[in-house]
């Protein structure tokens, strides 16, 4: 092969590849635009929630419960509600969805019937949100007694994202390799020794990243909430959860009805008088702020977990 | 016991190594069982026969992948398992702790006696469990457990109900040092078992196997994932090993085979095709098959 072949080789391999990596950098422009598109308009939403609101953020509104009168008009029986409502949601949620995904994962024999099983619970995870709360409304208020307690609130969002928890975690659990369950069960541990000393810990941050997932769907969630009859007047805070006296803890809080920020919002975006307007916004500053420390949590969950665990 | 000599003169371990173990009074980590005379089977040179395979098949669902294997395991020998690819000699390694038991439709037929006591380890009935609490392996890659170093040869000791702290530091640091990996790592015992290279890793596995005092210690190709000089180490560990523990490896590689077994058995589609010595299989096989394969013709 001469030189000038070679040249003219070469040259046509330049040629070509840098044709073929148009694409490339079309895509990243393209991508860059939509993910800025995305971020640009949350940030309009929250920056435009925070002007709004900005008379009423301070930490008044935070201690204040609500009032007629907009500018006297606070959230904390809503923020104190939707903390609780989560607390409940998430230990209801947490052992059902853990316990449910190792079983469809690590126990549960492949047939027809765990497949219809694991089928209906990704469909699950799209039912309206609406229907949970008729369905909560017929079985927890109506049934077993349960009031329009923050009790039921927690189980009817317990049942909403319960379908998401199961997912993240048979994700999680599925990521362990095979040998790792090969080692342990080579050195005689039973089927139950494998999956709580190594698949569940291993597999933790994944399992975390998917209930705080959960429950930042749950967080905002306002449909099931007003059909199991949560109130929007609440001027008064549930019973504390601690007490002076001997076991110091209490769980007289879980049967006291409750209202929560979503509902709060929607209370007072739906009044006429526009100075409720900032009220709603202030509140939808704090909310959407409240959703974003969770994805923080989660994120930092994530990493914490996943440094040590590199397969 | 020290008194009891093994028939004919065998190179026989004894029950030195597990003599400590005895001694200080573990009920939970049993020693091995040290082999009477008379009581476990002698094979024709006189070595003690740790385990006999007769008969034995294996089926995947409708496929039959080992079809009537007869072996005798040596005790305290190496013997390697040769063929090639798909010729069943993992799945044959993977019987002896019950391993296809975790994948559903599998199915066994035949026996694998475990001596002294004869014990069926594919006996419909017997627990896989108790099996694996008897024999122990180390796989194709090094899979360490995501914890620390200590923790990783410390969790078989745990399964197995130690309890006392003082103990297990004990046994892990005999562990690791049985597999040449305590200089290495004792000034790190709290770092992850990730954190070593791979064939450190790999001793790493062979000292958490090696803690439970195994009675045999099963090699899937556990230097196929290595570079050179780590295998080389592995192989050198192998061969102190044989004075401790009966071993049965898998190997692709005939070097392998030929530097650390006692005994080599060449296997072809499932089936048992020459079981020798070593040295006689690869410088006079008997079978036409197993020249050709030593010899490089195929697989």
């Amino acid at each position: 092969m001469s030189a000038a072949t070679t040249d003219e080789a070469i040259r046509r391999i330049r040629a070509d590849v840098s044709r073929r990596k148009v694409l490339d950098q079309v895509f990243v422009v393209v991508g860059l635009l939509v993910m800025f598109a995305a971020l640009l308009v949350l940030a309009v939403l929250f920056i435009d929630l925070v002007r709004t609101g900005a008379p009423r953020l301070n930490l008044d509104f935070l201690t204040q419960f609500p009032s007629r009168k907009a500018e006297r008009a606070g959230i904390l029986s809503a923020w104190v509600g939707t903390s609780l409502i989560m607390l409940t949601t998430a230990a209801i949620t947490m052992p059902i969805g853990v316990a449910a995904a190792i079983y469809l994962e690590e126990y549960a024999p492949k047939n027809w019937l765990t497949a219809i099983i694991e089928i209906n619970v990704t469909n699950l995870a799209g039912v309206p949100s609406i229907i949970y709360g008729l369905l909560a409304l017929g079985l927890f208020v109506y049934q077993f007694q349960l009031g329009q307690s923050i009790l039921t609130a927690g189980l009817t969002l317990s049942l909403l994202i319960l379908p998401i928890v199961i997912v993240a975690t048979r994700e999680a659990l599925r990521a362990v390799p095979r040998t790792i369950r090969e080692a342990a069960y080579a050195l005689g541990a039973t089927r139950w020794e494998v999956t709580a000393h190594h698949v569940l810990p291993y597999s933790m941050g994944g399992i975390l990243t998917g209930m705080i997932i959960g429950l930042s769907r749950a967080i905002g969630e306002t449909a099931p909430l007003i059909t199991i009859g949560a109130l929007s007047f609440i001027a008064f805070l549930p019973q504390s959860p601690f007490t002076s006296e001997f076991p110091f803890v209490s769980f007289a809080w879980l049967t006291d009805s409750f209202t929560a920020m979503p509902i709060q919002m929607f209370n007072w975006v739906s009044r006429p008088d526009p100075k409720f307007q900032v009220n709603a916004a202030a509140a939808g500053a704090i909310l959407l702020g409240m959703t974003l420390l969770m994805n923080g949590i989660a994120i930092w969950l994530r990493y914490r977990f996943r440094k040590r665990i590199n397969w | 016991m020290s008194t009891l000599q093994t028939p004919s003169g065998a190179p026989q371990g004894g029950p030195g190594p597990a003599a400590p173990a005895q001694a200080a009074g573990g009920r939970i980590v049993t020693p091995r069982p040290s082999v009477e005379p008379g009581r476990g089977p002698a094979s024709e040179e006189g070595v003690v026969v740790k385990s006999r395979a007769e008969n034995l098949s294996f089926h995947y669902g409708p496929v039959r992948a080992l079809k009537g294997l007869n072996i005798e395991i040596r005790e305290k020998r190496v013997t390697a398992l040769i063929g090639p690819s798909g010729c069943g000699k993992t799945t044959f390694l993977r019987c002896f702790n019950r391993m296809h038991d975790l994948t559903p439709g599998t199915r066994y037929e035949g026996s694998i006696h475990l001596y002294p006591d004869d014990f069926d380890l594919v006996a419909k009935g017997v627990d896989p469990i108790e099996v694996r609490m008897r024999i122990g392996m180390v796989f194709q890659k090094p899979n360490p457990f995501p914890k620390t170093i200590f923790e990783n040869v410390a969790y078989g000791l745990k399964v197995r109900g130690m309890r006392s702290n003082a103990r297990i530091g004990e046994e892990v640091e005999k562990a690791l040092r049985r597999a040449a990996i305590w200089d290495e790592v004792k000034d790190r015992l709290d770092s992850s078992g990730l954190s070593l290279s791979g064939g450190q890793q790999q001793r790493l596995c062979i000292a958490r196997a090696l803690a439970t005092n195994p009675e045999i210690l099963l090699f899937d190709e556990p230097t196929s994932a290595l570079d050179p000089i780590a295998t080389a180490r592995i192989e050198e560990l192998i061969a102190e090993l044989r004075d401790q523990v009966t071993v049965i490896i898998v190997t692709h590689n005939m070097q392998q085979a030929a530097r650390v077994s006692d005994y080599t058995a060449f296997m072809y589609l499932g089936e048992l095709i020459e079981f020798d010595n070593t040295s006689k299989l690869f410088t006079n096989p008997s079978q036409k098959a197993t020249e050709d394969y030593i010899t490089g013709r195929y697989g």
